[in-house]
This record gives C-alpha cells, sequence and structure tokens, in this order.
C-alpha cells in the first residue's frame, strides 16, 4: 500500500489531482478536497503523477517502505 | 561546527527521545535525522499505532471514503528509531532526564520533545458519558466506532458543540442521510474561532442542510434506556431531543497531567515554551534539554504581540516539530523561532473554510470580496488599526495574499481596493466574538497571559 497526506493549508483546489487520480482524490464541493489516504500499490504511479502535478505542491507521498516490525508494540 | 564539542557528540552518540507519536512526533524525528543526528531515537506513543493523520477521521471516514484504520502518515525519510507505542508516559524526572513509562520501564535522554497533543474533553457526567452510544471523536478507535455507531442506521444522531469538529461530523451525517440535531451555547457554530458574523453564516448553511440547529441551549442531561443505551438528551430551555448516537464535541483537554510536579512548566493550557519550542519550568527559566511541539506547545508569537498562542492545527504541528528538531541539535546563535502565521482550514455543507492569522484576536471584520449571501467571500479580521487574520469560504487562493497582509502588519481596514466593486463600501463591522471571560466550546486558538510561570493557569480543573 501507498501512503499519502495532503497538506490542505497549501491545497488551493486546482482538482489537477483528482483529473490525474480520480481512485484516490474527488473534489467535494466547488474547492474541498477529498482523498483516501491509502491506496493500493498499482496506483502508485498515477499518484506520484498526481503529485508532480499539483500546482502548490500539497501532496506527500510515501518515500520509504516502513518494515512491519519497526513499528509492533513492546520494545 | 563551533561550541565545546557537546553538540558534536550529542549528535554522534546522544539519546532523543520524542514523546508523542502522532504528526509533530515523526516529522520531528524525520527532521533530527535529515539534520545529521545518529545517536538513538525513541519514540513513545499511548495509542497502539503508528502515527496517523488525524483530519480525515472526521471526514473522509466518515463519508465512508477512507477507514479509520487507514490514515497512517506518510514516511518521508527513514527515522531509524526505536518505537514504544501502546505505553503512555507517566512522569518525568528533570534531574534525572528520564520519562517514566507506564509499564514502569524508564527511558534516559539527553533531549526531550514533549509532543503529547491534546485528547477529547469528555462528557462531564461520567455516568451519562459511559451510555452505549455516546462518543468523542479524536482517535482512530473513536472514527471506527462512530463509523460503525452511523453505519447501524441511528433514527437520529445529536452532536453536542458546533465547533469545527462537531460541524464537520453534523456535515457527514446529513451527507449520509441521517436526521442530525446540533447543540450549541453560543449564538452560533465556529463563534469561538470566527466570530459572530461568520458564524450566523455558518449557521444558515447547517440548516439549509437539513441539521436541526438549536443554538444558545446547552445539554443538560443524557437518558439511557434499561439496557444501557442513550435515549435522549434535556435541553436546557426545557426541550428534548430523542438520538440514539450522541457525539460529544466539547473541544479538547491537553495531555500535560503526566508532568505535574516533574517541574516543568505545564498545565491545562499546554507547556509553555520560548518562540524557539524551549521548554520553561515552572520558575519561567527556560530548559535547554526539553522541547515542546504541536497541540501541547504554548509558544510567545512575535506578530501577534507575543501572546503565549496554542494552536490545535496540523500546519503548526508540522512546522513547530522542524524548529524544535532544529533548534535541538543548534548552538544558541543558529537557533530559530516560530514564526510561521498560523493557519486552518475546515469542510463542511460543501463548502471549503480556510483561515489565516488568528482571526479571534480580531474586533473587526470586513468582508473584502464576495458576500456572506453567496457563501463565497473573503473576511477580514482587524485588530488595533491592522490586519491580523482572515477567512476565506471557497476562496482559498486569496488567502496567501491576505497572509502577507498579516505578515506585514498592513493597515485596517484595508487600504487596497479590492478586486470586485463592493455595494456596501469599506465599512468594517463588529466581528462579533463572544466575551472571552465567559467559557464556551474550546476555539481552535486559545490566548493566554504572557508570563509563563502563571499561577492562575497552572492548577485550573479540566472542565
Amino acid at each position: 500500500m501507498v501512503r499519502i497526506a495532503v497538506d490542505l493549508n497549501r491545497c488551493q483546489g486546482y482538482a489537477q489531482c483528482a483529473f490525474l487520480a480520480p481512485e484516490t482524490f474527488a473534489m467535494h464541493g466547488e474547492e474541498a478536497l477529498l482523498y483516501n489516504p491509502e491506496v493500493d500499490e498499482a496506483h502508485r504511479e498515477k499518484l506520484l503523477q498526481a503529485a508532480a502535478a499539483c500546482p502548490v505542491q500539497a501532496i506527500l507521498v510515501d518515500a520509504v517502505d516502513v518494515p512491519a516490525k519497526a513499528v509492533s508494540g513492546g520494545r | 561546527m563551533g561550541g565545546d564539542g557537546t553538540l558534536d557528540r550529542l549528535k554522534r552518540k546522544g539519546r532523543i527521545v520524542v514523546v508523542g507519536a502522532s504528526l509533530a512526533g515523526l516529522r520531528a524525528a524525520e527532521t533530527l535525522r535529515d539534520k545529521g543526528f545518529a545517536g538513538s531515537l525513541t519514540l513513545v506513543g499511548d495509542e497502539p499505532y503508528e502515527p496517523y493523520d488525524r483530519p480525515p477521521l472526521s471526514k473522509g471516514v466518515l463519508l465512508g471514503k477512507a477507514s479509520a484504520d487507514r490514515t497512517a502518515l506518510p514516511r518521508l525519510r527513514n527515522v531509524d528509531a526505536k518505537w514504544r507505542l501502546g505505553v503512555a508516559a507517566t512522569g518525568l524526572d528533570m534531574g534525572a532526564r528520564r520519562v517514566r513509562l507506564a509499564d514502569g520501564d524508564e527511558v534516559p535522554y539527553d533531549r526531550l520533545l514533549i509532543a503529547t497533543g491534546v485528547r477529547a474533553r469528555p462528557w462531564p457526567h461520567e455516568g451519562e458519558g459511559a451510555l452505549d452510544g455516546v462518543i468523542v471523536l479524536r482517535t482512530r478507535d473513536d472514527s471506527a466506532a462512530l463509523s460503525r455507531m452511523l453505519a447501524a442506521g441511528p433514527r437520529r444522531v445529536l452532536v453536542i458543540g458546533a465547533g469545527f469538529t462537531g460541524s464537520e461530523i453534523a456535515s457527514a451525517c446529513r451527507e449520509r442521510g441521517h436526521h442530525v440535531t446540533v447543540a450549541e451555547r453560543a449564538a452560533a457554530p465556529l463563534v469561538g474561532a470566527l466570530g459572530g458574523v461568520v458564524g450566523a453564516v455558518a449557521a444558515e448553511l447547517q440548516r439549509e442542510h437539513g441539521v436541526d440547529l438549536r443554538t444558545g441551549v446547552m445539554v443538560t442531561a443524557l437518558d439511557g434506556d434499561a439496557a444501557g443505551r442513550v435515549r435522549s438528551a434535556q435541553l436546557s430551555d426545557g426541550s428534548s431531543v430523542r438520538a440514539d448516537v450522541v457525539i460529544v464535541s466539547l473541544g479538547a483537554t491537553r495531555n500535560t497531567e503526566w508532568l505535574y510536579g516533574s517541574g516543568l512548566g505545564a498545565g491545562p493550557r499546554g507547556i509553555a515554551c520560548d518562540a524557539g519550542c524551549r521548554a520553561f519550568d515552572i520558575r519561567g527559566i527556560v530548559t535547554d534539554d526539553i522541547y515542546a511541539a504541536g497541540d501541547v506547545a504554548r509558544c510567545p508569537h512575535p506578530l501577534f504581540g507575543y501572546q503565549f498562542l496554542t494552536l490545535e492545527h496540523w500546519g503548526n504541528a508540522v512546522a513547530q516539530a522542524e524548529i524544535a528538531a532544529h533548534n535541538m541539535l543548534s548552538e544558541s546563535v543558529d537557533r530559530v523561532p516560530h514564526m510561521e502565521v498560523p493557519s486552518f482550514w475546515s469542510s463542511q455543507f460543501g463548502i471549503n473554510i480556510k483561515s489565516v492569522g488568528v482571526p479571534s484576536m480580531g474586533t473587526e471584520i470586513l468582508i473584502t470580496q464576495g458576500s456572506l449571501e453567496s457563501r463565497r467571500f473573503v473576511g477580514v479580521y482587524g485588530y488595533q488599526g491592522r490586519v491580523i487574520g482572515a477567512v476565506g469560504f471557497d476562496s482559498a487562493r486569496w488567502l496567501p495574499f491576505y497572509q502577507e497582509q498579516i505578515e506585514a502588519a498592513a493597515p485596517f481596514p484595508p487600504e487596497f481596493s479590492t478586486v470586485d466593486r463592493r455595494t456596501d463600501g469599506q465599512r468594517p463591522v463588529d466581528a462579533d466574538f463572544p466575551d472571552p471571560s465567559v467559557p464556551t466550546h474550546g476555539p481552535t486558538v486559545t490566548l493566554s497571559g504572557y508570563a509563563p510561570d502563571d499561577r492562575r493557569m497552572t492548577f485550573v480543573p479540566a472542565h
């Protein structure tokens, strides 16, 4: 899975992401953005395109794969 | 590198502990590694989950567009940290430089970052709050539980408190087709953060979208049935509302109790810090080794009269985390202050609401673009003849301009002529904020006194 977050302080509703990766991003009303924060690996390429196309560079995409054991509980 | 080599040793083999494994904690950890910290890094979090993003929990998740257990934050780099998740910090020994954990363990540090954030303020009556169907919304578990409750098809949802979170929940519930009642103590939604002029627009939006909005009332009691399920709420105007889901949205309480008695300047209003995120002790002396970031930090902001601001904003958590991480690894002359202009967003009832500056400091408001009636406008807040904040409804692209006005302490009312000719001229009106001495649900920005060891703030009960 690929994780994303959108800095919605930066987002100005240009909707480029909603055109390029509609399975992940959707406009909600005229300006607000709804997105799915965890996306299937198959969509990574489209996600990266959407992130690159964002005029205000508001989309953050996983830069690293997080090893599962690194985040398990305990010490 | 200058100095006596202490900093160099810290960078190579020091121990940094971050308490709080959410947005601020994660971004601080990433920044520390970015800045070349090669020592041991430990992140402590009371929830058993890796850092996750909260904004979707009251929006996309409730609309079924995202899943509450799938909002983990993207990793911008490897942090190579020891994660202590599902175990809360319970105490701090500033002398021995150790953090005590709930499982009895102690973690030693050379530098400590506190990013323990806030928790939702619970319903004040414990028995009523424990009724089945009564819930707060702050964590991913809360969001998952609320999603399940809504999926079960409640006959009516009651939201107590019409701040941003409560209003977003009401919006999502209406979009899903649920009957919704919102009870708000103030005269309109969002007044604590945006004032009565804008609050009146928010009230109209709610009513147009079919919310049964009751303002100027308090919920005085919640009643349950024999099975312990919530059934109805009593309001202060004598009426009652039948509801099988009740969402308590009365603002947040800062997670500072674990620091009481430690000697750190921490209280119900947060941890007092300098502009570089270094925490004060209760004597008002700044510490060298303890920093705070995010919702729990109270920092003086030069742009806003050096008032100590506590900001429960996503962008503030990121900015302070980066500042704290940088300053931890810097000589005093290389430290940087937190000067970012506060900003936040909310989306509700189809409208994108964004704000910059500190609207709640404003005394007057001028609608500079658009109109309140059209639900697309920019409102500029003035304080003592300068621009102090701005809010936009579906006007996001204009806010960077107003942010520059705030940063430049531009005169209020603004002297520029706006892009659209205004029939109502350039006359500001009273922004209509509630009297700050009267408690309301928590505004997203709280202002408090100047002195870091202000005794009034140290022992105020949470409710």
